[in-house]
């Protein structure tokens, strides 16, 4: 369980957001929406501890994290963001690989290499296990990304009832990973993510542009704007044409479909 | 043993037997010609109850072969300084010489000459690399801050790039400057400086630098795992644990110390850290143990070959080592530059 208690950041003196206080639970998606400025990614940067608020605490498992060390939060908390620059030339086995770095110390043992392979063929990018990371497409590298940052929290099946167990969940953040994918793989990507987030110790928060995608695939909906959390609910609670209207300056009109909400803009 | 891991190991060990072979060229040949049993009756000599070293065996022991080891080492701290520069600037474009911490390191030991003639300072063994290291922290740490962009603090290579040129302008005519006034006949010599040489070696400079390229790199090897997350980014390596300004902080100064620590001896040396790892990188990947590894070796063997030409082109003249280096450097950076593989 991920709690956030009063959280303001500022930069110099100015608050990107103010007075934020939050509960994730675990097995559930968590999506944030908002317009562009809202303080997304920020927010979603202090929960995974990359930003230290000015005022406020967050919580993991009821624990403060604010003086939690990097390598032990590492092991339970992975952040996939839009895309990384890589200078180097590094295979895609190797990227996926860095996933595990917080699991061994000198070199990857056997249990790591499997979660290596399991989480590649999960994500569809055994193929490109020795190519170079820089020579994939957009789509492909967020694809050997997701299948890194998944490895970071992969439980091995067989340790699976021990883990279920333990109180500590784990923890996985999304900041915008949907960006630089065709619909395909948004779709496919959102389906996993959906997937991974069900089960009971897992902990997932994610930032999404797309309004349908994130009426469609979350549990729980978070609209923000101008710093400050406007709305908290499922998506049928906060996604009001009121709402929308307010915060993203469009017209937002509902038509039934399939599955569930779905809008059409203006 | 996945595939990649053996074929590296199998690299380093060739790379290692080339290394020897390359040192055992270095001892035989140069201004004079030494024949195998000269060299082991050379040897043999340092026993006690053996006879005297005649001349020729004296040169061997006490120019070529000192001469010969620590060209090796400074081979060794310039790759494992471009190795390390390169990880820490995310980028393959960048190495000691070009980002100004050469010409630092160069300008603190040739003002330790003119100061320590002009104020006769009292000077234990390690007051010149210790001036090294302070000048070229100083000038390295300069061009850091200069090329930080005020938004996300982050360097851009090219920043770095013009500003590392800059730095360089400013200490190379500094040192013209106590070239000029100088009195000690080893600050005297501009050349000596600005295209390095390995004729100031000694048995002294060898113990030296043998300490700073040994501890420079084993440090550096401990933390090759955290150097290969930051590769993904900084924020990235964060988030799988690493505190990287801490990372940033170590393995900038153990860059600046064994790189300044060899210019000490030898004058600014250019190019050798930005070829080396980029040799490497060709034959075994990015991972900074196999690169860490593999630049000593290569760069111990390359500046090795680059002084046997430098003895050897002209004997029994010898060229300033940094002829031949940027002879072969610059168009290596060129090249590099041309491809589009940087975060600019």
């Amino acid at each position: 369980m991920l709690q956030a208690n009063n959280i303001t950041f500022r930069i110099g003196n100015k608050p990107l957001i103010s007075d934020i206080s939050a509960s994730f639970v675990p097995g559930e998606l968590h999506l944030i929406i908002g317009p562009n400025g809202a303080g997304k990614s920020t927010l979603i940067k202090v929960l995974a501890r990359l930003l230290r608020p000015q005022s406020g605490s967050i919580e993991y498992d009821h624990v403060d994290v604010r003086d939690a060390g990097e390598a032990d939060l590492a092991k339970r908390r992975a952040v996939l963001s839009q895309a990384i620059e890589v200078a180097f030339p590094l295979t895609v086995r190797e990227v996926v690989m860095m996933g595990r770095y917080p699991h061994f110390g000198g070199r990857p043992g056997s249990i790591d290499a499997k979660i290596v392979d399991e989480v590649m063929a999960h994500f569809d990018v055994t193929e490109f296990s020795d190519r170079d990371y820089q020579t994939l497409s957009g789509g492909e590298r967020q694809r050997v990304n997701f299948a890194r940052v998944l490895g970071q929290l992969w439980r091995d099946g067989a340790k699976a009832s021990d883990d279920v167990q333990s109180k500590t969940c784990r923890y996985l953040f999304l900041d915008e990973p949907l960006t630089f994918l065709d619909i395909r793989h948004q779709i496919d990507f959102m389906k996993k993510v959906r997937n991974f987030s069900d089960a009971p110790d897992v902990v997932t928060v994610g930032v999404v542009h797309d309004l349908n995608l994130a009426a469609r695939f979350a549990d729980q909906i978070i609209l923000m704007n101008l710093g400050k959390v406007i709305a908290t609910g499922s998506p049928t609670e906060v996604l009001t044409g009121d709402r929308i209207r307010d915060a993203f300056g469009v017209e937002p009109s509902f038509v039934p479909a399939q599955s569930g909400l779905y809008m059409v803009f203006d | 043993m996945t595939k990649h891991h053996g074929n590296r190991v199998a690299l380093l060990v060739a790379l290692s037997l080339i290394t020897l072979l390359v040192l055992a060229a270095s001892i035989r040949y140069g201004a004079i010609d030494f024949s195998i049993s000269q060299i082991a009756h050379a040897l043999a000599s340092i026993f006690p109850g053996r006879p005297e070293p005649t001349l020729d065996q004296r040169i061997f022991l006490e120019l070529r072969l000192p001469r010969a080891i620590l060209c090796l080492l400074v081979g060794a701290s310039l790759g494992v300084g471009g190795t390390l520069m390169q990880a820490l600037f995310r980028n393959p474009i960048v190495e000691p010489g070009l980002v100004g911490t050469s010409s630092g390191a160069a300008f603190g030991s040739a003002l330790f000459f003119v100061l320590g003639g002009m104020l006769h300072i009292g000077t234990s063994l390690w007051s010149l690399p210790i001036a090294a290291c302070i000048g070229g922290i100083i000038s390295t740490y300069l061009v850091f801050l200069l090329a930080r962009s005020r938004e996300d603090g982050r360097a851009s290579i090219v920043m770095l790039l013009l500003t590392g040129l800059a730095v360089n302008a400013l200490f190379m005519s500094a040192i013209g400057f106590l070239s000029y006034i100088a009195r000690d006949p080893q600050a005297r010599s501009i050349t000596f400086w600005s295209l390095g040489t390995l004729s100031g070696a000694s048995w002294k400079a060898v113990e030296i630098v043998a300490v700073s390229t040994i501890v420079g790199s084993i440090t550096a090897l401990r933390y090759a795992k955290q150097l290969n997350a930051l590769m993904i980014g900084e924020e990235e390596a964060t988030y799988l644990g690493v505190n990287v300004n801490r990372l940033k902080w170590i393995i900038l100064s153990v860059n600046v110390v064994i790189v300044a620590v060899a210019t000490a001896f030898t004058g600014v040396i250019s190019f050798v850290g930005l070829v080396v790892p980029h040799i490497l990188r060709m034959l075994g990947g990015a991972d900074n143990r196999f690169l860490i590894i593999g630049s000593a070796l290569t760069g111990a063997t390359l500046l090795t070959l680059a002084d046997l030409i430098a003895r050897l082109s002209v004997r029994p003249a010898e060229l300033p080592i940094g002829i031949v280096t940027s002879a072969v450097g610059v168009p290596v950076f060129i090249f590099l530059l041309r491809r589009r593989r940087y975060v600019f």
